[in-house]
């Protein structure tokens, strides 16, 4: 992102007569590091521009073309964008992509009670726990999937083995249409929640210790104490794991793709966006709609964080 | 995150396409290594090369000019690989053709027709099944060589139908005699079903969908709110309903061949080449055995088969050609049969196959092919194939009707074919 700026700077000087730049003693050595500056910034604007730029463009470009499945394509206008929106299947991906959305952000109240609650003196492991937290986030999601799918196993899984000795039948979970989705948002919220725990450890780190003396003086209570204080002061963080969470919930697919056999009948209940997009660009050779579809997500995405920095004035406090 | 992972995903693809690519062109482009012409035969069954490499022997022995070389890529990036290496113009010379795909790449022209060459050295096809040459045609134009078929059996458990006092399926059997034989096997206390009615195309409702005298695509228009189509699912749904059968829930954890390894289904109808697998088992091996499937109807089991393929961009058709008539050829044949692992397609070469595994009556696999139907195909088979299990889902998980859900499954289908045109 660094890249506009430096470049609007930079043709803010070569505007600026060469009068006025000879003048200014400290022009050449300025000049220099601002070279040094791009030379540093290099690597990654590059990369920035190769894979996220390009490809962005280009998917643009693909969106508004028929893809020949041995090359070759042709422009069709909006006819992708026709089949995106008329296509039923986009609309119930659509909803069970706002379903993981919504149980993503179950995540972040979460980490904000465990993070209080480490927060705690005199509890002892703190680090023990939060690598324990941690170590889910960093497991490879392809893993987690495969290992939750044998927890969830309705005949020999764990989960129903733990359920039943307090006498619950289990079920299916991960391929019974009513409960599926719900079982890969439980392992989504399972393996995030270390992520958000340490963002809200450091906010809740940062807050002065003051504030809590002085409000136990006046006689507040814990759990106001964490209303009053540690809620509003930990806002800019939690906005920032807000804006995160949405992002990448929206973008839920690795776990689906994996938790989910093709012949699973809970696969149309658990279907989201991104696996619907895999499913047309590389199982169907629908490059064209495929590419409509990513785009409409990536403006569905800019357009829910938009709006979070809209209304963050509201309720954000920097303190 | 997960944006990196798709991308990686989405990266790795092509780049193994490009170095299986590449090493595809380096040889094509030596063209005549040592004076011998290299060509490169691709495909995905790893259980298949050590029978593949004999069949090459055979054949270099006869054609000592041409060297065959075997590129193997496993099924799950088969198609994007392959399709990949077409636009790259790389492609293996010969390669691996199904039913799901062979209209695709027909229509796309990235094969080469093989009718000049068939009548050129009148080679006579009919030595091969009609559906599987049929299923190889498109637009009257012949495009692959057939090499192994695959149908349908009902494998039951001897030892299950003894306790219960069952006599063993045989041609008599009817869908009433399976459906009172899943009735009377299922014994909930042991944890045994009657039979795994799961949902699986192939294995199970395209065989009874036909049965019952309904289809699953005809002159490009869906089969799905056919009534006679709706009565050969509802065959297995209402298995399920009954309880004599898992749900579909349950066969997605633990799928119906594994049940019936593990003796917990006393029926499955599952494929011919399964049988090498079934024989491993010991447990199988002492209380399997396989019949006919019953009539509905009709009599009918599905037959599907590979065939090898010529690329179009090849540069060495000749001797690709040869080799693809070499693998359709009687000697070729019956180095496949001897192998043990699929039947092959050569009218009369079955034989070493079926006595390969004497406590299995493989026979019936052989005798079906009277009446097989093909596996349905059109020219984006994945598309609406994809739909099915989408929509056949909750019924076949005791959730909803079937009849509901297989006329929505039409009309989604005939829109997918709509866009075919």
């Amino acid at each position: 992102m660094a890249v506009f700026p430096s470049t609007a700077a930079k043709a803010h000087a070569d505007r600026r007569p060469s009068s006025a730049r000879q003048r200014e003693g400290s022009s050449r050595p300025k000049r220099r590091s601002q070279r040094s500056a791009y030379l540093f910034i290099a690597p990654i604007a590059l990369g920035f521009l190769v894979f996220y730029i390009w490809p962005l463009l280009q998917t643009f470009w693909f969106s508004f073309t028929s893809f020949g499945v041995f090359g070759g394509s042709s422009w069709v206008g909006g006819e992708n964008y026709s089949r995106v929106v008329s296509d039923v299947t986009v609309g119930q991906a659509l909803g069970n992509t706002l379903l993981y959305m919504g149980m993503g952000l179950l995540t972040l109240p979460v980490a904000i009670v465990l993070a209080e609650l480490m927060n705690r003196k005199g509890l002892r492991g703190v680090p023990v726990y939060r690598a324990l937290y941690f170590l889910p986030f960093i497991t490879m999601p392809a893993a987690v999937g495969l290992v939750w799918n044998w927890l969830y196993n309705g005949d020999f899984g764990m989960v129903n083995q733990a359920l039943s000795w307090i006498g619950i039948d289990g079920r299916y979970w991960v391929s019974d249409p009513s409960t599926a989705v719900y079982a890969i948002g439980a392992v989504m919220i399972w393996s995030h929640v270390g992520y958000y725990l340490i963002i809200f450890t450091a906010g809740i780190k940062a807050i002065p210790r003051d504030y809590y003396e002085a409000a136990q003086i006046d006689g507040a209570g814990p759990v106001r104490r964490f209303f009053r204080i540690t809620l509003p002061l930990l806002s800019p963080s939690i906005f920032f794991a807000s804006v995160i969470c949405v992002i990448n919930s929206l973008q839920q697919f690795d776990l689906i793709f994996v938790m989910m056999s093709p012949e699973n009948p809970a696969l149309g209940e658990t279907q989201s966006i991104v696996t619907l997009f895999f499913k047309w660009a590389f199982d169907e050779n629908a490059q064209g709609p495929a590419a409509a579809l990513a785009f409409l997500l990536m403006l569905l995405i800019a357009a829910l964080t938009y709006l979070q920095f809209r209304f963050q004035k509201r309720w954000v406090h920097y303190a | 995150m997960h944006r990196r992972t798709l991308l990686a995903g989405a990266l790795t693809a092509p780049a193994a396409a490009a170095v299986t690519g590449c090493t595809n062109g380096g040889s094509a482009a030596d063209g005549s290594r040592g004076g011998r012409t290299t060509i490169t035969y691709a495909l995905w069954d790893q259980l298949q090369v050590a029978g593949t490499k004999k069949v090459i022997e055979a054949f270099e022995a006869e054609h000592p000019d041409i060297a065959v070389e075997i590129h193997v890529t496993p099924f799950s990036s088969y198609w994007t690989t392959l399709k990949t290496a077409m636009r790259g113009g790389s492609a293996p010379d010969v390669f691996w053709m199904n039913a799901v795909n062979l209209q695709l790449y027909a229509a796309g022209g990235v094969l080469q027709p093989l009718d000049e060459f068939i009548e050129r050295d009148g080679f006579d096809m009919g030595v091969h099944p009609d559906e599987l040459l049929r299923m190889y045609t498109y637009k009257g134009t012949r495009y692959a060589m057939p090499k192994d078929f695959d149908t349908i059996g009902l494998w039951y458990n001897k030892e299950l139908f003894d306790k219960k006092g069952i006599e063993y399926p045989d041609e008599s059997w009817t869908w009433d005699t399976v459906r009172d034989a899943a009735a009377e096997l299922t014994d909930r206390r042991r944890g045994v079903h009657g039979i795994a009615a799961e949902m699986s195309k192939q294995y199970t409702y395209y065989n009874t969908i036909a049965q019952a005298g309904g289809y699953v695509i005809r002159d490009g228009r869906s089969g799905f709110g056919d009534p006679r189509t709706i009565e050969g699912l509802r065959f297995w749904t209402d298995l399920i309903d009954k309880g004599h059968s898992p749900s579909q829930s349950a066969m997605t954890d633990t799928r119906g061949r594994q049940l019936y390894l593990s003796e917990k289904v006393a029926m499955n109808y599952d494929l011919s080449s399964m049988a090498s697998q079934m024989y491993a088992a010991p447990a199988i091996k002492d209380h399997g055995s396989v019949a006919v499937l019953p009539k509905g109807r009709e009599r009918a089991t599905t037959i599907h088969g590979l065939a090898a393929a010529i690329s179009g961009k090849s540069r060495n058709t000749e001797a690709a050609w040869k080799f693809a008539r070499f693998l359709g050829s009687r000697k070729a044949a019956l180095i496949q049969a001897e192998a043990g692992v699929t039947i092959s397609s050569y009218r009369g070469t079955q034989d070493a196959w079926v006595k390969s595994m004497p406590e299995f009556d493989l026979q019936v696999f052989i005798d079906m092919l009277d009446y097989a139907v093909p596996y349905p195909s059109s020219k984006r088979t994945a598309v609406w194939e994809n739909l099915q299990p989408q929509l056949l889902g909750r019924p076949f998980s005791g959730k909803g009707g079937i009849e509901d859900a297989s006329r929505t499954l039409a009309r989604q289908m005939d829109l997918a074919l709509e866009q075919e045109k």
